[in-house]
């Protein structure tokens, strides 16, 4: 079974979530990175762009396949990733940690409890991930 | 594990960038089992391979393989094969897998007098490919493979198992493809594998199977040929020998020779990251001049590759193009093919 920390919310689309004081990191989990596969391309937004819950914000692309990555929560992007366009495989060598894709300062708090716990997540995947 | 052709097939075992690494570098085991035979026998066997297939089957001696495709009567492909003389009125097609009822009705049909057999379950294939093949396989086989050249064939026992050996395969590495009867495949499978540990053997998927032959711009049926293409536009004009005598096709053929296709499949190059798939356009100075036929990221070459049918005007190496990538014009340019130098083995 694939790598859950417990301290992050989940989205149905395999994000991460981490809430850093007002601000939420994202990033894909380890299960998507496995079904993925070599990550070879990540498309992300600008600083300041708007992303919206549930919604495309970037592209993750693969030898096997392309996927589009869902916005956990709705608000501006703070922070990117600068590292992703030039070494793509750190998705797959640490999805949690240096694989990270952006920052979000929030437009409201209601999101966050829409997300799925560790826990919830986890059963999720026991069901078959989809 | 993914559908294909009717089969349930691994994409991947570790990881197509490893795995594709793997088959350059040392050696790769491909369970290809779902492909297809035919045996076609007797005095008629020959004329019917003449008539049904482009390449000039007369040419073969006994032990040789060819590289061949069958065509409809307006030149689009039925498939791509190889053409197996094992003796001198006996031959074995091998078809693609997702072909393959397509593929025996066709022949049966247009190729009368002769004698048909589908041993495509009879059958199993194990491709071994990469720098360690032969030494892997000249471990295990009898007698030794290593005098074999390519696009050669021999009868053999692999780890006591009755095998055809082939000299050919579908990476651009040197290497061998195995026939085995279908029950004993697997004793086979096992003992390359055990046997080439010391070599850093690894089972291959078929994703590391695409993209190493991407690499080598080798067609896919299906991806890049099928029957609305001709050979000439995907540059199997070598393949097709009008001098050989009528074929079906033939004239289709000749005539778009003769007028120049009017598209070519060529090799990109993406200048960034992205991956140019199958179905995206191409584009120059906005208006659309092709379409993807395959694409990915080569691990070989470090870039992401392509190939794609342009304008014939524009398959010039050195063209700046782009590819319509989500909505967004990504620079591509037509390069020199194979994508990766060849390894196979010569002479």
């Amino acid at each position: 079974m694939a790598n859950v920390p417990k301290d992050l919310r989940y989205t149905r689309e395999h994000e991460w979530a981490k809430l850093e004081g007002a601000s939420v990191r994202v990033g894909i989990t380890a299960y998507a990175q496995e079904q993925l596969g070599d990550v070879v391309f990540v498309e992300l937004p600008k600083v300041g762009a708007k992303v919206a819950a549930r919604q495309p914000f970037g592209v993750v692309e693969s030898v096997k396949a392309v996927s589009d990555l869902f916005a956990p929560v709705t608000g501006q992007v703070a922070e990117v990733n600068g590292d992703l366009p030039n070494a793509p495989e750190v998705v797959n060598q640490d999805p949690y940690g240096r694989g990270w894709m952006i920052v979000v300062t929030p437009s409201g708090a209601g999101d966050w409890d829409q997300l799925l716990t560790a826990e919830q997540y986890e059963q999720f995947l026991a069901a078959g991930g989809h | 594990m993914v559908p294909f052709g009717g089969w349930e097939m691994p994409v991947q075992y570790t990881g197509i960038v490893e795995e594709h690494r793997i088959v350059r570098g040392a050696v790769g085991c491909f369970d290809v089992s779902h492909m297809g035979e035919f045996e076609v026998e007797g005095p008629a066997a020959l004329a019917a391979l003449q008539r049904l297939t482009t390449n000039d089957v007369a040419a073969l001696d006994v032990g040789q393989v060819q590289y061949s495709l069958l065509c409809t009567p307006a030149g689009g492909i039925v498939d791509d094969l190889t053409v197996y003389r094992l003796a001198a009125d006996r031959f074995m097609v091998t078809v693609n897998a997702s072909n393959i009822a397509k593929d025996w009705s066709w022949v049966t049909g247009h190729g009368g007098g002769a004698r048909w057999r589908n041993v495509s379950l009879e059958t199993g294939l194990v491709a071994v490919q990469g720098p360690r093949a032969e030494a892997l396989v000249g471990r295990l086989a009898d007698p030794d493979v290593a005098a074999l050249g390519y696009y050669r064939f021999a009868r053999s026992v692999v780890a006591g198992v009755p095998a055809l050996i082939s000299r050919t395969g579908y990476t651009g590495e040197d290497g061998f493809e195995l026939y085995l009867p279908w029950g004993e495949t697997e004793r086979a499978w096992t003992a390359l594998l055990d046997a080439g540990r010391g070599d850093g053997v690894a089972p291959i998927g078929l994703g590391a199977r695409d993209t190493l032959r991407l690499e080598m711009k080798y067609a896919l049926y299906g991806n890049d040929i099928d029957e609305t293409t001709s050979p000439l536009e995907a540059g199997l004009g070598w393949v097709v020998k009008p001098a050989k005598g009528e074929f079906i096709g033939r004239d289709a053929i000749e005539k778009g020779r003769a007028a120049g296709p009017r598209r070519k499949l060529v090799g990109l190059t993406m200048a960034g990251r992205a991956v140019a798939r199958h179905g995206y356009r191409v584009l120059k100075d906005g208006r659309a001049v092709g379409v993807v036929t395959s694409g990915s990221y080569g691990p070989s070459v470090d870039r992401c590759i392509a190939m794609a049918y342009v304008e014939a005007g524009l398959a010039v190496v050195g063209t700046a193009l782009d590819v319509e990538v989500r909505g967004q014009a990504k620079a591509a340019e037509v390069v020199r093919t194979p994508f990766h130098p060849p390894a196979v083995k010569k002479g």
